[in-house]
């Protein structure tokens, strides 16, 4: 048997070493944060469109119950995470990176925490696969790594390469890591689902060598589980070096190949899932359990309890805060996400969401960036960090001077706004701020471009249509005539004009004969 | 008898390239974007007519015969800016006897319509649907917010509601450039880059 673990002779462009301050939460076993008073569950929470709420203010509702209905097939189902009575569905403030109000479904638990769960399919190698996708989306099952993609979608495909993500490079997140370190039996009966749903031959977990634990564990649970290695499983470590756990990233990192400019890994023959998302679709089919909790590391040098915790989607902030024992005096800000990509969480009072694997309380000084940007310099470190391989000045320039197309014409729309270039710039320009504002400006400005040309041809097809009218008016008015003229001519020329006027003779004495009536 | 020879030699070698570029210019020719539909196509499309022309199409070809480039308030001083960088002339800011206009929709204030169809023969782009002597409404998404459908209504029944937009499907990242309005403290930038 080969070695199932190895180290990758590959290595992406760029990329950057943040101090990683896992040490603060991975240190303690898994704990449960239990259920909050209040649930505000977000229907906008995934990829695509929002859910429709299914169930009435008033209502009972069960934990796994629908709650929100997916429309269209980019959605993704949303489910009660404990039971109780709905107490509104109305607009409140949501974990979005702009703090803004959507709908949302606001629960009063009861505490029971009476559950209804799915049927569960034991034998899943012998359903027929639609069963499963279906199960999969019907259990609300998204992308856990942060991106929220509807993953029965992401399971179609047949292909013969998964690649499961455990890399986990962003500063403080630790979830992934408790996760195989504690449940690394489950997890890789969970892959071998995956790969079974996919039809994959050959399967590589990707793993920052920084979890030597996580990888210890998973070969012992990989020996146990699967003794001849049928799977064909192998472990590739990676360099801890962020943003390793990058989907592109990741697969030239383990492949040696590029995803191309504007194309899925499906390009490769490549699916990737990651590690938490695997074990909730094996849950949702092996046990029937709907996506209501998810793991999610708590840490942040404010927060005094640290660690990882199985969190129903929906928990307010202000309540994880509390079961934290945070101390405000010191809180600076809160974050969700890690400290790259994530963003601050301007009101409280809004629940988790299913993308939400981290939680940073961070104290005064604790996390900050310099508030004085100065003019750029062009050291040129950025091009050196980005793991794209983009222009990030050049990008910078153009944005700046929303010269969109040129940007555009730099790969914009490539940049995975993972923030290297923003942490090596000496002159903390907020470069990532930039680059979101131009996709956003230009994704608005082909909006309206195109509505301008829907409205342009709406404009022309009524000018069509107004001078249609108007010639076909004058062919009839044209007709009219004609027929007159011919009928004049039947009566003889000479008569035409006595004719007339004994018309209009009639014509009067008839209306006062009725008049008379 | 030389000179003969390349006198007639030249002739023919002129001849024969002629008929090449010609027989070129026919077979490969390049049909090239006319300018009026390269304007036409920054104009806004409202066809609110507030240029003093009947319509986006009959401005443009105005300012292809000439014609100022700043008299499009839907289109604004970005509209002005990328007609100038389009002819090459100077950019000017708008007609001051205009104002640039925000986003607008029209509604009808349904139980007030008397049902007269002026607005509907008003409307530039069919958004307005009705029948005589029953209720008219805006078909909201069509509407291009030209205000030509106010003036006719006999009875003021339709108001001009400007587009808000302001949710979070709409919201975009801010311009970290406009500073004074930027929501963003700058120590709330992420990625953050000083980690204690």
């Amino acid at each position: 048997m080969d070695s199932i673990q190895y180290t990758t002779q590959y290595q992406f462009h760029g990329g950057i070493h943040p101090e990683e301050h896992k040490e603060l939460s991975n240190q303690h076993s898994i704990g449960e944060l239990g259920v909050p008073p209040q649930l505000n569950i977000y229907l906008g929470q995934h990829n695509g469109q929002p859910a429709l709420p299914v169930v009435n203010v008033g209502d009972y509702v069960k934990r796994g119950q629908l709650i929100g209905r997916m429309q269209g097939n980019l959605s993704a189902n949303v489910h009660a995470s404990s039971s109780g009575t709905v107490k509104e569905i109305a607009l409140r403030p949501v974990a979005h990176a702009s703090g803004m109000n959507d709908l949302c479904v606001v629960i009063d638990t009861d505490g029971n925490d009476a559950s209804e769960y799915l049927e569960p399919i034991a034998d899943y190698a012998s359903v027929n696969k639609q069963v499963l996708l279906d199960r999969v989306a019907e259990a609300g099952i998204v992308g856990l790594g942060g991106a929220a993609f509807p993953s029965n979608i992401k399971l179609m495909p047949r292909v013969n390469h998964l690649i499961i993500n455990a890399a986990e490079c962003e500063p403080y997140i630790s979830c992934d890591d408790r996760l195989m370190r504690e449940n690394a039996d489950e997890l890789i009966n969970a892959i071998q689902c995956v790969q079974s749903i996919i039809g994959a031959q050959h399967c590589t977990i990707g793993i920052e060598d920084n979890k030597q634990e996580a990888i210890n564990a998973l070969l012992l649970a990989i020996e146990k589980q699967d003794p001849n290695n049928n799977s064909h499983f192998q472990i590739c470590v990676v360099p801890t070096k962020y943003p390793s756990g990058g989907e592109k990233q990741l697969i030239e990192l383990i492949t040696g190949k590029q995803v191309p400019a504007q194309q899925l890994p499906l390009a490769l023959g490549i699916i990737m899932h990651n590690v938490a998302t695997a074990l909730a679709v094996y849950r949702a089919i092996t046990k029937g359990e709907v996506l209501t909790q998810r793991l999610m590391t708590i840490t942040g040098k404010a927060a005094t309890i640290r660690g990882n915790f199985w969190t129903r989607i929906g928990t307010p902030f202000d309540w994880i805060l509390e079961q934290a024992k945070v101390n405000t005096q010191v809180l600076d800000r809160v974050i969700m996400g890690g400290p790259m990509m994530g963003f601050e969480i301007q009101k409280l009072d809004s629940g988790t969401v299913k993308s939400t694997n981290c939680t940073i309380f961070a104290e005064t000084n604790e996390l900050a960036t310099s508030n004085n940007s100065l003019p750029c310099i062009r050291c040129g470190l950025c091009a050196d960090a980005c793991p794209v391989s983009l222009l990030p000045q050049q990008l910078y320039w153009h944005s700046k001077s929303e010269e969109f197309n040129k940007a555009e014409h730099y790969n914009l729309f490539d940049c995975i706004e993972c923030g290297a270039c923003s942490y090596v710039c000496p002159s903390n320009i907020p470069l990532v701020q930039y680059y979101r504002f131009a996709k956003n400006e230009i994704v608005r400005q082909s909006d309206e471009k195109a509505k301008a040309s829907h409205a342009r041809e709406r404009h022309e097809f009524r000018e069509l249509r107004l001078q249609r009218e108007k010639a076909e008016r004058a062919e009839r008015h044209r007709k009219a005539a004609e027929a007159r003229k011919k009928a004049a001519m039947q009566k003889g020329e000479a008569d035409e004009k006595k004719a007339t006027i004994a018309d209009a003779v009639a014509r009067a004495k008839a209306r006062k004969q009725q008049s008379k009536d | 008898m030389n000179t003969l020879m390349a006198v007639v030699l030249l002739v023919l070698l002129a001849a024969l390239f002629g008929a090449l570029l010609g027989y070129a210019a026919v077979r490969f020719k390049v049909e090239s974007d006319p300018i009026v539909e390269q304007i036409d196509n920054i104009l806004p499309q409202t066809q609110c007519g507030q240029c003093g022309y009947p319509g986006c199409r009959p401005y443009a070809e105005a300012i292809a015969n000439g014609d100022e480039i700043n008299k499009c308030p839907p289109g604004g001083e970005a509209g002005v800016k990328a007609l100038a960088d389009l002819l090459g002339r100077e950019p000017k800011p708008l007609d001051e006897s205009l104002e640039e206009s925000v986003p607008k929709v029209a509604v009808i204030r349904e139980d007030e319509c008397i049902g007269c169809t002026k607005c509907i023969q008003a409307c530039p782009v069919d958004a307005i649907v009705g029948a005589a002597k029953l209720m008219h409404t805006v078909i909201a998404d069509e509407c291009t917010g030209c205000d030509l459908c106010v003036p006719p209504c006999p009875v003021d029944c339709i108001d001009m509601i400007p587009l808000t937009n302001n949710d979070l499907h709409h919201w975009q990242w801010p311009n970290p450039n406009s500073e004074p309005h930027s929501p963003f403290e700058s120590e709330q930038i992420i990625p953050v880059k000083q980690v204690s």
